[in-house]
């Protein structure tokens, strides 16, 4: 599903090249539910934004679902990720100015003449994944008048809008309570098995790490260890 | 029906863009207001004056002369009275006229009319009724001017010239708005009584009038073309019921078209609004707009759905601009009653309708589209870290295409606005250069500030001064839009201040401020009497001998090929001046020449020799003022021969010189060298003071009395008529400019309004580290207070400039700055910033540090 070789990031800071990652070869499964684990700077993030097709590698490939990321444009790369990519941040980035049920709808409205709904259709089915993340009563609600957690329900809702083949999460926690943080990745589990994503997820949050089928370790820009779990 | 991304987006976020940049979409809506009341205004008073070109003028043709009409002109007149064209007189003076019952005298405008004037359209009187009866008896209609400044009231008897009438009514007619009309109020009677009064035989101010009836047009311009000729050699002016109306309609095109610029700045100042809230607003929406990205958005579908927004916001900016600029136009007439020759209807005038709209959208989408093309370099990658700064905006040719597409905007707006095409392209220059100006002034203060950086003085003074070059910061932004308003309301008053003091006649010195005309050879020395009687100081009497050109080096006036017809106007004095050829109205019109000895304090000898030693040969010699001899084509050297009232005397100029016209003194374009002049048919000018206006009205009486041909003008008078004209005008500037004001305030609301997020956190955090409410109010305090110094101080500094450079240059007066009411402006300014800002800050100031921390997050 995701295959990166020979990824390699270096930028300049202040002048001076800074390498953030080196070397990065990683294949990633169909279905797979990968945790990149890492202390703060090890480039766990550059990773997940390669990964995604953000920002283009120093040297190295990118193939997500079998697409070279490399051969696209700006342009090319935001439609696949619109079609293929589902996205969960450490702070929710709902869009403030828009309700939740129009958060939800983002996705699916980019797509554009890819999308086969109707707009009624697409509420619909906005509304129905709003139910599935209990917060069908807060549809019309905007972000600021939703706690931490509702936003995260939001945003897990947004992110599978466009039924996405990968999931990335970044620190999907990270901005949450233990109690709450618990439910949201509980949610998100449950949501990538029913709709089987391949969910790709950056953390330093142990336990939500170990729920993850497979664990990469990662520090100085480099993998460190790559742990599979056979069984959840 | 499903939409494209970008306008689903654009629909859904202006919701709450709205709140934010709504505001400043208000100071397109101001722009927009001004321009249509306008340009409606200048619709609708055209229209009327189309209209009512007949009633205007009262016939179908006028012909006019300064002097009786020659043998040729009767002939004409007589011809078309055989073949059936009705035809009446009306013959315009100016005299004294004297009140028994009060005892009042004022100097008048007196309008011998003919029985059958007007034509067309009818006069109103008060009591009604009254025009068309009124002159079978003795008996006059008057402004009621006259009544309030004689203490006359209807019934009273009227003294013109050697004349008594009863005041019989009021007349109710918009008057012309001239300097003569400055002179007095008008008096009508019967033109068949006029010649019994006097006043004709002695009056420098007559003009003779006969008005036609030829309603259709073939026959009016077979009538005048066949004519022309001779209209021209007799030195008689024509004026059709069009022709009338095509010139007044000109005339008031050009002065609305000069107050749309000011409207127009008011639309550009609030373009300038649009752009920095806009960049605040993209810094914003930063986030957003990465995780769009994030989720698939295409580059070009994000900048289209903001752009789409600017454009949406702009058409309702518009569109309330449009409202209240209909409003506004039901209201101006009311400002501008007095200067318009015609009632004016409201009408609706969808074409300024359409314009203000689709400028006020054209204005917010182009301003915005700047900023906007940030949107285009956000990277998804910074959904996931927080480092917006990295933001370098790229210079592609997008950008520079947004660049020149504002600039072209604003010189095509100005083009289509601007009375002629080089004071579009002189405005366009204009505000680009002081845009520059501002900016560059801005960054040095900006960069000054930073410089000298009172770095002893307390942590909180400190902390509000840094806050102008903080990342963010509004600094330059707020001083480009508040200076720019200071700048214009600056450049206003100080061009209407020094115009106002060089007109000013100063009470306090010996100026003259009484001025008496077509005193007769015989009576100066009666006058010369009257005067020392009465104690009148300053007395000085100068000579005035009528005269026209007869030839030019030897070429008969009748054969000098010449420029245009008509008193020169405006745009078409600028082009004529070119042309090689004298113009038409320099070489016909009636001079009146002095002779003296010495140059008078009013005049610069320019080029050439004043005649400090005795004539030994060769014509007598005269000096012509330049702007004359610019109008004449004639330089030092050439010989004007003179037709003095049927002898020809031929003169040589000596010299050249300036003369300063705005000076009340008697200023003459041309004068004689002495011993030449003295024999001729000529009158005089006196002028003189005398304190108190009971004492020099007392004088005036006494000289009607005794001498009723001569006019005298109480100075002091002329100058309150002519403040109150000039008042006039100024208000209906100022009103405009008031637009800009506002605008600048809504500008600068908006700024610190998008800017209160970030200040609200930062405050939050001094609170958490322990700062008290004072000093986080002093915090704020210092950045205002310091934002409005600078800002105030940029734009008068360029005020002064611009105001010099416009006086100095183009009304060509030596320059005087007002010191104390710039000082009052710039702290007006500085006030009203700090005020603003407080205000606003209300609740950084209020709210728990807690809260805001919270909704940081």
């Amino acid at each position: 599903m995701i295959v990166a070789k020979g990824l390699e990031q270096t930028y300049r800071s202040g002048g001076r090249p800074l390498t953030v990652l080196r070397d990065v070869n990683l294949e990633i499964e169909p279905e797979g539910f990968v945790a990149i684990v890492g202390p703060s700077g090890s480039g766990k993030t550059t990773l997940l934004g390669l990964l995604a097709g953000l920002d283009r590698p120093t040297a190295g490939t990118v193939a997500l679902d079998g697409q070279d990321l490399g051969s696209l444009t700006e342009d090319e790369r935001a439609r696949f990720r619109a079609g293929k990519v589902g996205f969960v941040f450490q702070t929710f980035h709902l869009l403030p100015t828009l309700t939740a049920v129009e958060n939800v709808l983002v996705p699916l409205e980019l797509l554009g003449r890819a999308n086969p709904l109707s707009p009624a259709q697409m509420r619909e089915h906005a509304l129905a994944l709003l139910e599935r993340v209990g917060l069908a009563d807060r549809a019309d609600h905007y972000p600021a008048q939703l706690s931490g957690g509702e936003q995260q329900r939001v945003a897990l809702a947004r992110a599978f809008a466009n039924t996405p083949r990968i999931l990335f999460a970044d620190e999907p926690t990270g901005n949450l309570d233990a109690e709450t943080g618990r439910k949201v990745t509980d949610l998100m589990v449950q949501l990538n098995s029913e709709s089987q994503t391949t969910l790709v997820l950056v953390t330093h949050d142990q336990e939500l790490a170990t729920r993850a089928r497979r664990i990469i370790r990662i520090a100085g820009g480099r993998i460190v260890a790559d742990e599979r779990k056979e069984s959840l | 029906m499903r939409f494209p991304f970008a306008i689903t987006h654009a629909w859904r976020e202006a919701r709450s863009s709205w709140r934010r940049i709504g505001l400043y979409m208000g100071s397109i809506t101001l722009g927009v207001a001004a321009l249509v009341a306008i340009n409606s205004l200048r619709s609708s008073v055209i229209a009327s004056v189309e209209l009512e070109s007949r009633t205007l003028l009262g016939a179908d043709l006028r012909l006019g002369a300064g002097r009786a009409f020659s043998p040729r002109i009767q002939a004409v007149i007589d011809s078309a009275i055989a073949k059936g064209v009705p035809t009446t007189y009306v013959t315009r003076t100016a005299s004294m006229a004297y009140v028994q019952r009060t005892g009042a005298t004022r100097l008048v405008q007196v309008r011998g009319v003919g029985r059958d004037y007007p034509y067309y359209g009818t006069i109103k009187t008060q009591p009604a009724g009254l025009w068309n009866a009124f002159r079978s008896q003795r008996a006059v209609l008057v402004d009621p001017a006259v009544l309030v400044q004689l203490g006359a009231a209807v019934g009273d008897s009227l003294n013109v010239g050697i004349s008594r009438f009863i005041i019989a009514g009021t007349v109710d007619m918009p008057t012309d708005v001239s300097f003569q009309g400055a002179l007095g109020p008008r008096v009508f009677m019967s033109d068949s009584l006029l010649p019994a009064t006097g006043v004709l035989a002695f009056g420098s101010l007559a003009r003779y009038e006969v008005y036609m009836k030829i309603p259709s047009d073939v026959t009016l311009n077979a009538f005048t073309s066949s004519h022309e000729a001779v209209f021209r050699t007799e030195q008689t002016r024509w004026d059709t019921a069009d022709k009338q109306a095509r010139q007044l309609t000109r005339a008031l095109d050009n002065l609305t078209r000069f107050l749309s610029l000011v409207g127009l700045t008011a639309l550009l100042l609030g373009g300038i609004g649009v752009a920095s809230a806009v960049n605040v607003f993209v810094k914003e929406k930063l986030p957003s707009i990465a995780v769009l990205r994030c989720l698939g958005a295409r580059q070009s579908s994000v900048f289209t759905a903001y752009l789409l927004q600017a454009g949406l916001l702009g058409v309702a900016g518009a569109a309330v601009g449009v409202l209240i600029g209909l409003v506004l136009q039901a209201f101006i007439p009311r400002m501008v009653h007095s200067f318009l020759p015609v009632e004016i209807g409201f009408t609706i005038d969808w074409i300024a309708i359409g314009a203000g709209l689709l400028i006020g959208a054209w204005v917010a989408t182009v301003f915005a589209l700047i900023p906007l093309l940030t949107v285009r370099d956000v990277s998804p990658l910074q959904a996931l870290r927080r480092e917006y700064d990295a933001i370098t905006p790229r210079r592609d040719v997008w950008r520079a295409l947004a660049y020149v597409s504002l600039f072209a905007s604003v010189v095509l707006i100005s083009l289509w606005q601007a009375p002629a095409w080089r004071i579009a392209l002189a405005f366009s220059a204009g505000i680009g250069a002081t845009v520059i100006l501002l900016w560059l002034t801005a960054l040095f203060l900006v960069r000054a500030t930073r410089r000298f950086f009172p770095r002893g003085a307390a942590y909180v003074y400190r902390q509000g001064v840094s806050n102008l070059f903080r990342p963010h910061n509004q600094t330059v932004a707020v001083t480009l839009s508040l200076g720019f308003g200071v700048f214009l309301i600056g450049t206003l008053y100080l061009v209407q201040r020094n115009l106002l003091d060089r007109i000013a006649i100063d009470e306090g010195t010996n100026r003259p401020n009484l001025l008496m005309f077509d005193i007769q050879s015989d009576q100066r020395k009666g006058v010369e009497d009257i005067l020392r009687t009465h104690h009148a100081t300053g007395v000085q009497i100068t000579p005035m001998v009528t005269a026209r050109i007869a030839a030019i080096n030897g070429v008969p006036v009748a054969n000098i090929p010449a420029d245009s017809d008509g008193a020169p106007n405006g745009a078409d004095n600028v082009r004529d001046r070119r042309r090689a050829r004298p113009e038409a109205w320099a070489l016909r019109r009636e001079y009146r020449n002095t002779y003296r000895a010495e140059l008078a304090p009013t005049e610069k000898l320019l080029a050439g020799k004043w005649w400090n030693n005795p004539r030994n040969g060769g014509p007598p010699r005269i000096s012509v003022d330049t702007g004359l001899s610019e109008n004449l084509k004639v330089k030092i050297g050439d010989r004007i021969t003179w037709d003095v009232q049927g002898r020809q005397v031929e003169t040589v100029i000596a010299n050249l010189r300036s003369v300063n016209w705005a000076q009340f003194s008697p200023n003459f374009f041309v004068v004689f060298e002495p011993g030449v002049l003295e024999q001729a048919p000529q009158t005089m000018i006196a002028l003189a003071r005398k304190e108190g206006d009971t004492e020099r009205s007392e004088l005036q009486r006494d000289l009607v009395r005794a001498y009723p041909n001569v006019s005298s003008i109480d100075l002091g008078v002329v100058q309150k008529t002519l403040d109150g004209i000039v008042d006039k005008v100024t208000m209906v500037i100022r009103f405009l400019a008031l637009f800009s004001i506002l605008g600048g305030i809504i500008v600068l609301i908006g700024a610190l309004t998008t800017s209160r997020f970030q200040r609200t956190r930062e405050s939050a955090l001094l609170k958490t580290l322990g700062a008290g409410r004072a000093q986080v109010g002093r915090i704020l305090f210092t950045e205002y207070l310091a934002l409005g110094v600078l800002a105030g101080l940029t734009g008068m500094l360029l005020s002064g400039v611009a105001g010099w450079a416009l006086i100095r240059f183009f009304f060509k007066f030596p320059f005087r700055i007002p010191v104390p009411q710039l000082l009052a402006l710039w702290v007006g300014v500085a006030v009203l910033t700090v005020a603003i800002g407080l205000l606003n800050s209300r609740d950084v100031l209020n709210r728990p540090p807690l809260v805001v921390l919270r909704e940081a997050e």
